[in-house]
C-alpha cells in the first residue's frame, strides 16, 4: 500500500523488530529468570543467560510433599481452577437465559445497559459488605464464596458477550421453526444453543481467564491454603518472604502458561470480537 | 403472540440473573450507602448514624486529595502513553513485511499475562540489588550507580505507569489494527495520488476510520485506570512515603487496613461517583463521535 521504497522498507523492518523486543524481552527475562541458578541471578555484572540450566524450581513448585512451598503452590493452582471454573459455570447459566431474553426481545434491551453500567462499578464500592455478607454466612476464606463473589464480575461480562453472539444467529430460523410447531424449549434446545455453542465456549473461556486473573477480591476474602488462589500465592511471594527471585519467577510462568496458551489459540475470536466492538463504537 | 406475554417471558428468562446481581451487586451497592452514613467497623460494632460526616472527613482530608491527585496522573499518563504507542504499533503492523502475523500474534501475549504476574515481573526487574533493569543500564553505561525504581518516590509512579502501559498497549494496537484495516484501500491510494503527505493522510483519510474504535478503547482503559489496585498493591502497595497511593489503595486502607467500615465506604462511593461522572462524560462525547462519522 506504500511506496516500495527502500529507506521506509529498511524503517518497517527496524520498528517491527523494536516492538518485537519491547514485547518479548520482559517475557523472555522471566522464563530465563525461572531456570536459572540463584548464583547467576544475583551475580555483578549479571548473567543474561545461566551457565547451567537450573529446573529445580518447576519440580519444587510441582511437588505435592506437605508444608512445602510446592505444597502451597499447588494448594492454590487447584483453588483457582476450581473458583474461576465454578463461577465461570455458574455465570454462564444464568447468563445463557438471559443474553438471550435479551437478544430476542427489542422491549427489554434497555435492561442490558444496566447490567453492562454495573460492570464499570470499582470493586471497592462493593466490597465492604461482601466482607460481612461472606463473613455472616461463614463463607470468608471458601472457594464458594470467592465463586460467589466473582459473579460480580462475570455474570455482567457473559451476558453482554452471550447478547451479541445470539444477535448474530438469525432470529427468522426460530420463527420458522415456531411456524413449523417447535416448542420454545426444544427451539433453544435443539437450534439456537447449538448454533451458539462456538460463542458460550469463547464467552466461557473469557469468563475464566477473568477470574484467573482476579486479585482484590481474592485478597481480601481469603486467608489461607484452604481458598488462597494463585494471584494471592504469587503477590504473597513477590511481597518478600522469599528471597530466591527464580522461585518467584517460576511461579510467575506457571500461572501465566494457561492464560497465555488460551490467548494463543484464541486470538481470531479475541481480534474478532475487538472489531466488532469497535464497529459499535 | 401478544407482546405483553413476550416481554413476560423474557424477565422470567432474565430472572436468575437479576436474583444474582441483586445479591452480589445490588445489595452490596446500597448496604455501602447505609454504611457510609455509619461509624461501622469491619468487625463488631455495627456503628451509629453519623450524617455525613464521614464524607465531610474523607473530602476535606490530604489523604484524599493526594490520592485523587496521584490516580488522576496514573490514569492520563498511563492512558495517554498507551494509546500513542497503540496507534503507532498499529500503524506499523498495518504495514506489508515479512513476520506481521507472528508479531501480531505476539501482542496477545502481554495482555494474556495475569496482572499481578506482570506486577511481580516488573517488580523483578525494578529491584534495587538484582534488577535486570539497573544491570542492562550499568552495563550500557547509562547508570552510574544501581538506583532504588520502586523505592524512591520521585521515579515509583513513572515505574508503575511503565509496567502498566507495556501490558496495555498491546490491546489497544490490535484495537486500532482492527479498525484500519477496515479502512478501504482505494481511499488511501487516491489520498496518495492526490499528493498528501503522510501526516494529512493520517489525519483526513485513517483517523476518521479510528477514532470510534480508539474512543472505546479510551473510555474503557481510563475507567480501569481510575479504579487501579492489583498492580500497584503487588509493586509497592502505595509506597514509598504514599507517592504511588491512588484511591482503590486508600479506600482498601481506610475499610481493611484500619477496618474503618463506615468511612471507608464513604470514599468508596466518591470514587464510585468519580467513575460514573468519567462514564457518563465519554458516553456524551461517543454520542457525539458517532453522530458526527
Amino acid at each position: 500500500m506504500e511506496r516500495q521504497n527502500p529507506v521506509f522498507t529498511a524503517f518497517v523492518y527496524l520498528s517491527a523488530l523494536l516492538l518485537a523486543i519491547v514485547i518479548l524481552a520482559p517475557l523472555a527475562w522471566l522464563f530465563v529468570m525461572s531456570i536459572s541458578s540463584a548464583a547467576d541471578l544475583s551475580a555483578k555484572p549479571l548473567n543474561w543467560w545461566p551457565d547451567e540450566i537450573d529446573l529445580s524450581r518447576y519440580r519444587a513448585l510441582l511437588s505435592t510433599i506437605e508444608n512445602t512451598a510446592g505444597a502451597a503452590f499447588v494448594a492454590s493452582l487447584l483453588n483457582s481452577l476450581k473458583v474461576a471454573g465454578m463461577a465461570t459455570l455458574a455465570a454462564v447459566a444464568v447468563a445463557i437465559p438471559a443474553a438471550w431474553a435479551v437478544s430476542r426481545t427489542p422491549t427489554v434491551s434497555w435492561s442490558l445497559y444496566a447490567v453492562i453500567a454495573t460492570y464499570m462499578l470499582p470493586p471497592v464500592a462493593l466490597a465492604v459488605p461482601l466482607y460481612m455478607g461472606l463473613a455472616y454466612l461463614g463463607l470468608l476464606n471458601s472457594v464458594f464464596g470467592l465463586a460467589l463473589v466473582y459473579l460480580t464480575i462475570l455474570a455482567p461480562f457473559t451476558t453482554w458477550l452471550l447478547k451479541s453472539g445470539f444477535d448474530s444467529i438469525p432470529r427468522e430460523i426460530e420463527s420458522a421453526a415456531m411456524i413449523d410447531g417447535a416448542r420454545l424449549d426444544q427451539i433453544l434446545r435443539l437450534l439456537t444453543l447449538p448454533l451458539a455453542a462456538p460463542v458460550m465456549a469463547t464467552s466461557a473461556l473469557f469468563a475464566f481467564l477473568l477470574a484467573w486473573d482476579e486479585f482484590f477480591y481474592a485478597l481480601l476474602f481469603t486467608s489461607d491454603l484452604r481458598a488462597k488462589t494463585l494471584t494471592v500465592a504469587i503477590a504473597d511471594l513477590a511481597g518478600g518472604r522469599v528471597s530466591d527471585y527464580g522461585l518467584i519467577a517460576t511461579a510467575g510462568v506457571l500461572a501465566a502458561l494457561p492464560p497465555v496458551l488460551i490467548g494463543l489459540v484464541m486470538q481470531r475470536a479475541l481480534i474478532s470480537g475487538l472489531t466488532s466492538g469497535g464497529v459499535k463504537g | 403472540m401478544p407482546g405483553t406475554w413476550i416481554t413476560t417471558r423474557a424477565w422470567l428468562l432474565m430472572l436468575p440473573l437479576l436474583v444474582v446481581m441483586i445479591a452480589v451487586i445490588g445489595w452490596p451497592l446500597v448496604d455501602t450507602v447505609r454504611l457510609s452514613f455509619t461509624d461501622a467497623k469491619l468487625v463488631g460494632t455495627a456503628g451509629g448514624f453519623v450524617g455525613l460526616d464521614n464524607y465531610a472527613k474523607m473530602l476535606g482530608g490530604s489523604n484524599f486529595q493526594r490520592a485523587l491527585i496521584t490516580t488522576t496522573w496514573f490514569a492520563v499518563v498511563s492512558v495517554a502513553a498507551e494509546m500513542v504507542l497503540g496507534v503507532l504499533a498499529a500503524l506499523l503492523l498495518n504495514q506489508q513485511f515479512r513476520g506481521r502475523t507472528a508479531l501480531r500474534a505476539l501482542m496477545i501475549l502481554p495482555w494474556a499475562l495475569p496482572t499481578v504476574v506482570n506486577a511481580t515481573l516488573w517488580r523483578l526487574i525494578y529491584n534495587p540489588e538484582y534488577g535486570a533493569l539497573n544491570a542492562a543500564l550499568t552495563q550500557l553505561g547509562l547508570l552510574d550507580s544501581y538506583r532504588s525504581w520502586l523505592g524512591e518516590p520521585g521515579s515509583a509512579l513513572i515505574a508503575l505507569i511503565v509496567a502498566d502501559c507495556w501490558k496495555n498497549f498491546p490491546l489497544v494496537a490490535l484495537i486500532a489494527l482492527a479498525a484500519l484495516q477496515a479502512v478501504p484501500r482505494d481511499i488511501t491510494a487516491a489520498a496518495l495520488v492526490d499528493g498528501a503527505g503522510p501526516f494529512n493522510r493520517f489525519r483526513y483519510v485513517i483517523m476518521p476510520y479510528l477514532a470510534g474504535p480508539l474512543l472505546v478503547a479510551l473510555v474503557l482503559r481510563t475507567i480501569e485506570a481510575f479504579k487501579v489496585f492489583d498492580i500497584i498493591w503487588v509493586m509497592t502497595r502505595g509506597g514509598p512515603a504514599n507517592s504511588t497511593r491512588t484511591l482503590s489503595i486508600l479506600v482498601y486502607q481506610e475499610a481493611f487496613s484500619f477496618q474503618r467500615a463506615g468511612s471507608g465506604a464513604s470514599l468508596a462511593l466518591i470514587v464510585t461517583l468519580l467513575v460514573t461522572i468519567l462514564a457518563i462524560a465519554y458516553a456524551a462525547l461517543l454520542r457525539r463521535a458517532a453522530g458526527a462519522s
